[in-house]
């Protein structure tokens, strides 16, 4: 790839379960729980949004906007060229707010509010209106793919040559009524498990989370930059033919390096008995890299890969995986390329590929 | 010029038609989809009117030869029949070694079967069926109409209120000019529900009348339903195929109105920069534009916002325009899709269908839309215009298609 192709992340903002609003310090202190349903920490948004647009906000906008704007001020760019967010299910608070008075009282007797903010590109609309931003603003709906396919899209206009910045994010919330069906569905522990005890206990389930993960990704370096962007595929598994390790080695291959290559292995698993087999046979392949997780410290979400990708860009920066992530240790061996594989329940598989600037 | 994206295939379902043949007889013939409620269960039926696919579930399954009618909500449904009807055109299958993709749109995918879910689910949290709410996602859609097309390469879902398919059209697009794909199927497809019915009721923005787009007298939208999808392919692809190439995919852009999250600004500000870029990629000029399909919803606000965007742009010699959506009500997140397969049609058959139920010009404006049809005319270039929430404001510029 020539100099002109790289893409730099040069800010992160994340509002999550762990204390991880503040890029000074890195999972240093962990939030442990003993749950199957993580919820965020929340900041004080009063910092971020004024109070008269504060108070009409749902609660996953809050996040979306203060996440963004701690982004925004993290790399020092005032107004992106493009806003590009994913998210699986959207503002659900407001979308069952409606749903449950239109039912309710019949059809009748409704109140504009919740329907409007339900739309899912509400967070990506609200960021632009709040900076007056009149760029690209687009929003994926796709499951476990919607924050890669906003990568991807952020990517695709960082090398189409009209674009220099874009504000990319992933963002879900969880909701009773959501935690309900999934529990139901089976997605999550039946029991309350520990967070450091989510990948020694081997069951169904693993336990609900939520967040908002933003990036400044650029065509240009700064003194703040965490890593190069290098690429992104998403996959499936419908095409048996292909094993894992051979879809990795045809991803890594357009990047012009070898599996062994890969430093650090930064993996979306669990803690689902039947969701692991992808994870083994990913680590097993390769052998000589470190792994670490992130789930057990977000939650599961369908957006959850965008914690991951904010953890991959911190450990670059801190030269360390941080204790609490560690999976298997990579020993003294130098970071400089991470590779981070995430799939949602087997449907939606991704690779991201990140390198030492 | 960097590769061109043509477009080779379209499917299209919608209230005034199941496929691309009965839609242009009724675009021709003048024939509204909007009436009375039918199919649709609602308190509001006999007082507003809808703009629905004539078609019950079980027919839609029936037409695509499927079976259970419990893993599919309305909206895959629809796009299930559109996509096929695309890629029957544009020859594309299962099997065949060019990396195939595949970029729906909608705005509340499954919702029409979490409707039925919800009711007993609120009573009791371990009630309701589980199998009515599994396909509440967006992405639900998307994923059952590659399956049903065999399509195993990227997929994706892209919802930005009302301007989603024409930014899937436009994602479709990058991914080919990306050389990530050789060929995509893009479009959208939304099917109506309770939840938009009545959250556009809530916003006092909808016509009891059915909508007049650009009429003095306008009193709101109206509600449709369907889907659209285009085969787009590199024109290098297409060639040496030897693919009948319906249009080319000359320009697109999206742009932010960054002024309120539903009403537009009044100059329509995001309207005329979507419409600039747009036309900016074609390399044409506004006086190149032969047509303007306007997202026109028939509401005070869009059509006036609208309207001056495209007389501050196009100056003095506004070409003509209409809004379609008086024959297809607003179909959403399948709206841009839709409206461009209606512009490909206007390409084709060298026609420029009206604007039903005008009378009256509205009093800030200059311009005014063809509420007649204009047939023989040299159509080489229409813009069309989807905008939505969010400020969220696509234009799309499909062209007649000439060999270089």
């Amino acid at each position: 790839m020539t100099a002109v192709n790289v893409i730099y992340i040069n800010g992160l903002g994340n509002v999550s379960p762990q204390k991880t609003t503040d890029n000074n310090h890195f999972l240093d202190e962990v939030n442990r729980t003993q749950s199957n349903r993580l919820a965020c920490i929340e900041p004080n948004y009063r910092d971020f949004i004024s109070p008269d647009i504060l108070r009409r906000m749902g609660r996953l906008i809050k996040m979306g906007v203060a996440s963004s704007r701690i982004c925004l001020a993290d790399s020092g760019c005032g107004m992106p060229d493009a806003i590009i967010t994913g998210t699986g299910l959207g503002c659900l608070e407001d979308t069952e707010k409606f749903l449950t008075t239109l039912i309710r009282n019949k059809e009748e007797l409704l109140t504009p509010t919740s329907f409007i903010q339900s739309t899912h590109n509400t967070v990506s609309a609200q960021i632009a209106l709040l900076l007056r931003c009149h760029n690209y603003n687009y929003t994926y709906v796709h499951r476990g793919w919607s924050f890669e396919s906003a990568l991807l899209d952020s990517v695709i206009q960082l090398r189409n040559g009209r674009t220099s910045t874009v504000l990319t994010g992933g963002m879900d919330e969880l909701t009773n009524g959501s935690f309900e069906i999934t529990s139901r569905l089976g997605h999550w522990r039946r029991k309350p498990v520990d967070t450091f005890e989510l990948f020694t206990s081997t069951s169904r389930g693993s336990i609900a989370g939520e967040g908002s993960a933003f990036f400044l990704l650029s065509t240009t370096a700064s003194h703040g930059t965490y890593a190069a962007l290098t690429d992104i595929l998403t996959f499936n598994r419908k095409d048996s033919v292909k094993s894992l390790p051979s879809i990795l080695s045809g991803f890594l291959n357009r990047s012009g390096i070898m599996p062994e290559e890969i430093d650090l292995a930064v993996c979306g698993m669990n803690g689902d008995s039947t969701s692991a087999k992808p994870y083994k046979e990913l680590t097993d392949s390769v052998k000589n890299a470190g792994i670490a997780a992130w789930k057990h410290l977000s939650g599961e979400y369908m957006t959850s890969s965008a914690f991951g990708l904010w953890m991959a860009s911190m450990i670059m920066k801190h030269g360390q995986v941080p204790e609490a992530a560690v999976v298997r240790n990579c020993g003294d061996r130098p970071i400089n390329t991470i590779l981070l594989y995430n799939h949602y329940l087997d449907l939606n598989h991704s690779f991201i590929l990140i390198r030492k600037p | 010029m960097g590769n061109r994206v043509v477009i080779t295939g379209y499917g299209i379902i919608s209230s005034i038609g199941m496929n691309a043949d009965e839609v242009l007889h009724s675009l021709m013939d003048g024939i509204s989809g909007i009436g009375e409620i039918t199919k649709f269960e609602t308190i509001h039926k006999g007082k507003l009117p809808l703009a629905e696919v004539k078609r019950s579930n079980e027919e839609l399954l029936e037409l695509c030869c499927l079976k259970s009618k419990k893993k599919y909500s309305r909206t895959t449904l629809l796009g299930i029949v559109a996509a096929r009807q695309a890629t029957e055109m544009a020859g594309v299958k299962p099997g065949q070694s060019y990396r195939t993709g595949l970029v729906s749109a909608n705005t509340v995918g499954g919702m029409d079967r979490t409707e039925d879910f919800y009711p007993l689910f609120l009573e009791n949290l371990a009630k309701g069926k589980l199998s009515e709410v599994i396909n509440h996602d967006c992405g639900d859609s998307t994923e059952k109409i590659a399956e049903y097309l065999g399509i195993c390469d990227l997929t994706t879902t892209i919802s930005t209120a009302c301007s989603s398919s024409a930014n899937s059209i436009m994602f479709g697009s990058e991914l080919i000019k990306a050389g990530m794909l050789d060929r995509v199927i893009a479009g959208g497809t939304d099917a109506v529900t309770r939840f938009t019915l009545n959250g556009f009721n809530t916003l006092m923005i909808l016509d009891k009348e059915g909508c007049c787009p650009f009429d003095e007298n306008r009193a709101g939208l109206t509600i449709g339903e369907g889907s659209a999808f285009l085969v787009l392919e590199s024109e290098e692809l297409a060639l040496k195929e030897g693919k009948k190439i319906v249009g080319l995919l000359s320009g697109y852009g999206n742009a932010n109105d960054a002024y309120h999250q539903t009403a537009s600004s009044p100059e329509g500000i995001g309207a005329g920069l979507a419409m600039a870029k747009a036309m900016e990629m074609s390399g044409i000029v506004p006086g190149n534009i032969n047509y303007i399909n306007v997202h026109g919803t028939g509401t005070q606000n869009n059509d006036l916002s609208e309207g001056m965007a495209v007389q501050k742009l196009f100056g003095e010699y506004v070409p003509p325009f209409s809004s379609t959506k008086s024959y297809t009500g607003h179909t959403l997140g399948a709206a841009g899709a839709i409206e461009a397969v209606i512009s490909l049609l206007s390409i084709q058959h060298n026609c420029i269908f009206p604007n039903l139920r005008w009378t009256t010009p509205m009093k800030e404006l200059y311009i005014r839309p063809v509420t007649t049809l204009l047939k023989d005319i040299m159509v080489e270039h229409v813009l069309s215009n989807s905008f939505g929430f969010g400020g969220n404001n696509s234009s799309l510029v499909l062209s007649k298609y000439n060999p270089r």
